[in-house]
């Protein structure tokens, strides 16, 4: 196939819906004007074990005006359905978690609302807890089954034993992550309304189909009677990937109570203590490298935390066994992963879905190996980088693997190997300072078979019958700023040969458009987008037009029949990856990226500075730059924040610093400019060798910024996040164990 | 209580609590909903608007505050289908905004800024930039683009 010159693939159009974001007319969930609208809240449970023994409602206040919902008011079974059946909608007598809904409130105004839930007063027994992954592994308190362990999923490659003996350096070490808050800057919302029959569903949400498959089983309703809209998402990050469909149906019932629509808002603080974070982590990692440097032996033994409920942790948990070894090639390979049960509030999908937990302790291990075999940090990464040809630790053979190419161009760009040595050499006065580098690799779509289960459709439909040509792509995938509806319109006009604003992507409503699967992953541009082209190229082909043919041949060609509606369906085959063993592809794609960060430390107040960031990552091929520099940015400031921010205080199960002034993110202040380079290797498994890059971008800025700060304080940080409280407490009072080398 | 204050340019006159928040107000009885509820405490600044000229959060204004005083939204910035200010086209140029749910309030944060630089009261420089929005916070973007834009902005306008 010749190369065309592309018109619209690799320009930076302005957004869709740009205009509309910058001058407040974007309509958000909160932002509806819904008449005869009331207002719901929930009483949550204020311990994290126990039973319920009574709700007593004040018998001074007038109940009359508000509705309440319980347990009873279920249709059904009360279970909110997703892989376990485990959690309930609204807990029963058992209480497993802080925070756990029990009771719904709705009233005529917020205000109203909120004085009813200060009315019922909630008596119950508090039982003993488990809210530590320690606690869980011992069992004394069953959370879950016998022994706390929601999922275990072991990989096995070579023989572990023969390399650590054909080692020359053998290190174990430890490595702990803690919970992270997605913090999308709007919280959590839904409105509910049954008009007729029909439930219409209108939320801050990510997958419009796992909304309308909760509601449907929990309401026993056929897919036609739930319809789901998304409204303008003010960010996700995972946070609006399986939660939307808990407080869809709670918004429900109480609508279906109260016979009129109602809301659910969470404010900030309701948001940051109920709803799911990044699961918290312990690593245990066992490495041997030979007198080159090269790793002949890795053993990882893996724990998450996932909370009360199951939600998504096995899958989560698959991602982070995948990602544990990091970019680098080892031929004997034991993973052990195990996500367990506590009392605390469930754990869920967030940006990286268990690859930053796993990807920093193993990053985080390289550097200690270097320190160990007298490397640098880059020189040990240059050894083992995988290369194109090379086996992943499930014997993905790797047809391209750019991990050697992003390093050199990252570390060319930042002058790595000159700052490195600087550091290196004493430093004196009140400002210490380092540079740290990542490499990483991440999976970019759904993990392992998953993608044949989802069977992810989307239509595109060409209509010539007015005087305009319209032309539609419809798709469940939804917009939360990644920027899916320009990227979509990019590929479908390119092809097509079209303007941007000859093409147009339908509302996200499961009325209007197929179940493109999740949005999550990264696999929206990579699989979704690709069913995008695939549409076009099918509808020009049953046109008998070429590619790039424009506005006016496809009318002409249109003209007898007026309409042509494809519809494209992603359906690999499900052998490529064997989930028993965890053996063969586990992704259609890997990304490939290499971060460095440099930073210094005011040694009077142990006040870390981020002074440089560069990144060179390897996308596949940028259909919008400017997006995919937004994406990595972002995706890197989040995992800064994870480094050295983000720290969740837990007290008994319970957040208990929910708030912005107390959970500290980054500000304009906290980050130096993004030093982006874009790797595009044309070889993803996406439209035009597009890769996902939504997620990877987070994953290699924890293990860089602590790399960085290793250097400069001359010792080593094993557990995130590292605040400023942290590397005080490693020079007055360093723990045995934790902050050693 | 009866409150009358400027709204935007135009004098309203509404029944209010004093303890209603100016944020709620806006957004549930007056329609505007440009301003965004972020955290409801003062701390993300998606809820910004002008209050006399001071940008402020009105999440933390009662309206008992508001009475006789004038007060700013971003809807006033652009008329409906009017051309944008250059700190909203810029946003968009550089792909400064991603979900979008900051931006009204990073825009009054910016044009602030420009706006406080016109009138010489800031000593202008890349400090004095990032700390005009360091009360505002983004989660999408890490500030690199937005940055960018503010940047421009201030380029554009002139010494």
């Amino acid at each position: 196939m010749t190369e065309r010159a592309m018109r619209l693939v690799g320009n930076r159009p302005p957004q869709v819906q740009a205009r509309e974001r910058v001058t407040g007319e974007a309509q958000y969930v909160d932002d509806l004007a819904i008449p005869g609208l009331w207002h719901g809240v929930t009483l949550r449970s204020p311990i994290a074990r126990g039973r319920i023994v009574e709700i007593e409602p004040d018998p001074d206040f007038d109940w009359s005006r508000v509705v309440l919902v319980d347990a009873r008011d279920l249709p059904g079974r009360n279970v909110l359905p997703l892989i376990l059946d485990d959690q309930p909608v609204l807990a029963e007598r058992e209480i497993r978690h802080p925070f756990e809904p029990v009771m719904l409130i709705a009233a005529p105004d917020r205000a109203l609302a909120l004085e009813a839930r200060n009315r019922l007063n909630l008596r119950y027994e508090a039982k003993p807890i488990a809210v530590e992954i320690s606690d869980a592994l011992e069992a004394r308190v069953k959370v879950f089954g016998e022994d706390n362990v929601f999922k275990q999923i072991d990989i096995a490659k070579g023989d572990l034993e023969a390399g650590f003996a054909a080692a020359t350096i053998e290190l174990e070490r430890d490595f702990w992550t803690g919970p992270q808050e997605q913090l999308y800057m709007e919280p959590q919302g839904m409105i509910a309304a049954w008009e007729g029959d029909q439930l219409v569903l209108r939320g801050s949400l990510q997958c419009p189909y796992y909304v309308q498959a909760a509601a449907r089983a929990v309401f026993g309703l056929e897919p036609e009677q739930v319809r789901v809209i998304a409204c303008e998402l003010g960010g996700g990050f995972g946070g609006k990937e399986e939660y939307p469909s808990l407080l869809a149906v709670h918004a429900a019932l109480l609508a279906r109570k109260a016979g009129r629509p109602v809301k659910m808002v969470y404010d900030r603080a309701e948001d940051m203590q109920a709803t799911t974070k990044r699961h918290p982590s312990q690593t245990r990692i066992r490495a041997g490298i030979d007198a080159e440097g090269r790793l002949t032996a890795l053993a990882v033994d893996l724990v998450l935390d996932g909370g009360a409920y199951c939600t998504l942790s096995p899958v989560v948990l698959s991602r982070a066994v995948l990602h544990a070894g990091s970019a680098y090639a080892c031929p004997n390979v034991a993973v052990r992963g195990r996500v367990v049960a506590t009392n605390t509030p469930p754990n869920g999908a967030f940006r990286g879905f268990g690859a930053p937990q796993a990807l920093f302790a193993m990053e985080t291990m390289m550097d200690l190996l270097a320190r160990a075999a007298g490397l640098d940090p880059l020189e040990m990464r240059r050894r083992n980088a995988l290369r194109a040809g090379d086996e992943t630790s499930t014997g993905q053979v790797l047809e391209q693997a750019a991990a050697a190419d992003v390093l050199e161009r990252a570390a060319e760009a930042a002058d790595f190997r000159a700052r490195r040595e600087l550091y290196d050499r004493p430093q004196t006065g009140s400002i210490r300072r380092g540079i740290g580098l990542s490499l990483i690799m991440h999976g970019c779509g759904f993990t392992g078979a998953g993608e044949s289960r989802l069977k992810g459709r989307l239509t595109l439909d060409l209509d010539a019958r007015g005087e305009q040509l319209l032309v539609q792509v419809r798709t469940g995938s939804t917009d939360m700023g990644q920027g899916m509806r320009t990227t979509f319109k990019q590929l479908a006009a390119e092809i097509l040969g079209l303007e941007l604003d000859e093409v147009e992507v339908a509302a996200q409503d499961t009325a209007l458009v197929p179940d493109s699967g999740p949005t999550v992953a990264s696999r929206t541009l990579m699989i979704v987008g690709g069913l995008v082209a695939r549409a076009a190229r099918q509808a020009l082909t049953s046109l008998g037009l070429e590619e790039g043919a424009g506005a006016e041949a496809l009318r002409l060609a249109l003209a007898g029949r007026g309409r042509l509606e494809i519809e494209e369906v992603h359906e690999p085959p499900a052998t490529l990856f064997d989930e028993d063993h965890y053996r063969g592809q586990a992704y259609p794609s890997w990304g490939y990226a290499c971060t460095i960060c440099e930073v210094e430390v005011d040694m009077t107040t142990f006040e870390p500075r981020i002074v440089d960031v560069v990144t060179c990552q390897d996308v596949g091929r940028a259909i919008h730059p400017g997006i995919v520099e937004g994406q990595i940015q972002g995706g890197i400031a989040q995992g800064l924040g994870y480094a050295a921010f983000e720290e969740v205080q837990m007290h008994d199960g319970a957040m208990v610093n929910a708030n912005f002034n107390r959970y500290i993110v980054p500000t304009a202040m906290d980050l130096p400019p993004i030093r982006v380079l874009l790797h595009e290797s044309g070889q993803g498994a996406g439209p035009f060798g597009a890769k996902g890059i939504g997620e990877m971008p987070v994953d290699g800025a924890a293990p860089a910024y602590v790399s960085a700060l290793a250097q400069a304080l001359r010792t080593s940080f094993r557990e995130l996040p590292v605040t400023p409280e942290a590397i005080a407490e490693s020079f007055l009072r360093p723990r045995p164990g934790k902050a050693d080398a | 209580m009866k409150v009358s204050f400027r709204l935007n340019g135009e004098t309203r006159s509404i029944e209010s609590a004093p303890l209603d928040r100016l944020l709620d107000v806006l957004r549930r009885d007056l329609g505007l909903t440009a301003a965004k509820e972020g955290c409801g405490e003062g701390e993300c600044g998606a809820c910004s608007v002008f209050l006399d000229g001071v940008l402020v959060c009105s999440c933390l204004v009662p309206m008992a505050q508001v009475r006789g005083r004038s007060v700013e939204t971003l809807e006033a910035l652009t008329r409906p289908g009017a051309p944008l200010h250059p700190l909203q086209r810029l946003l968009i140029e550089t792909d400064g905004s991603q979900c979008g749910f900051c931006s009204p309030g990073m825009i009054m944060a910016g044009v602030d800024y420009m706006r406080r630089l016109a009138r010489g009261e800031v000593e202008d420089d890349h400090e004095a930039r990032l700390r005009a929005i360091a009360g505002n916070i983004c989660r999408c973007t890490g500030y690199t683009k937005i940055v960018e834009a503010i940047d421009r902005a201030i380029e554009e306008a002139g010494p």
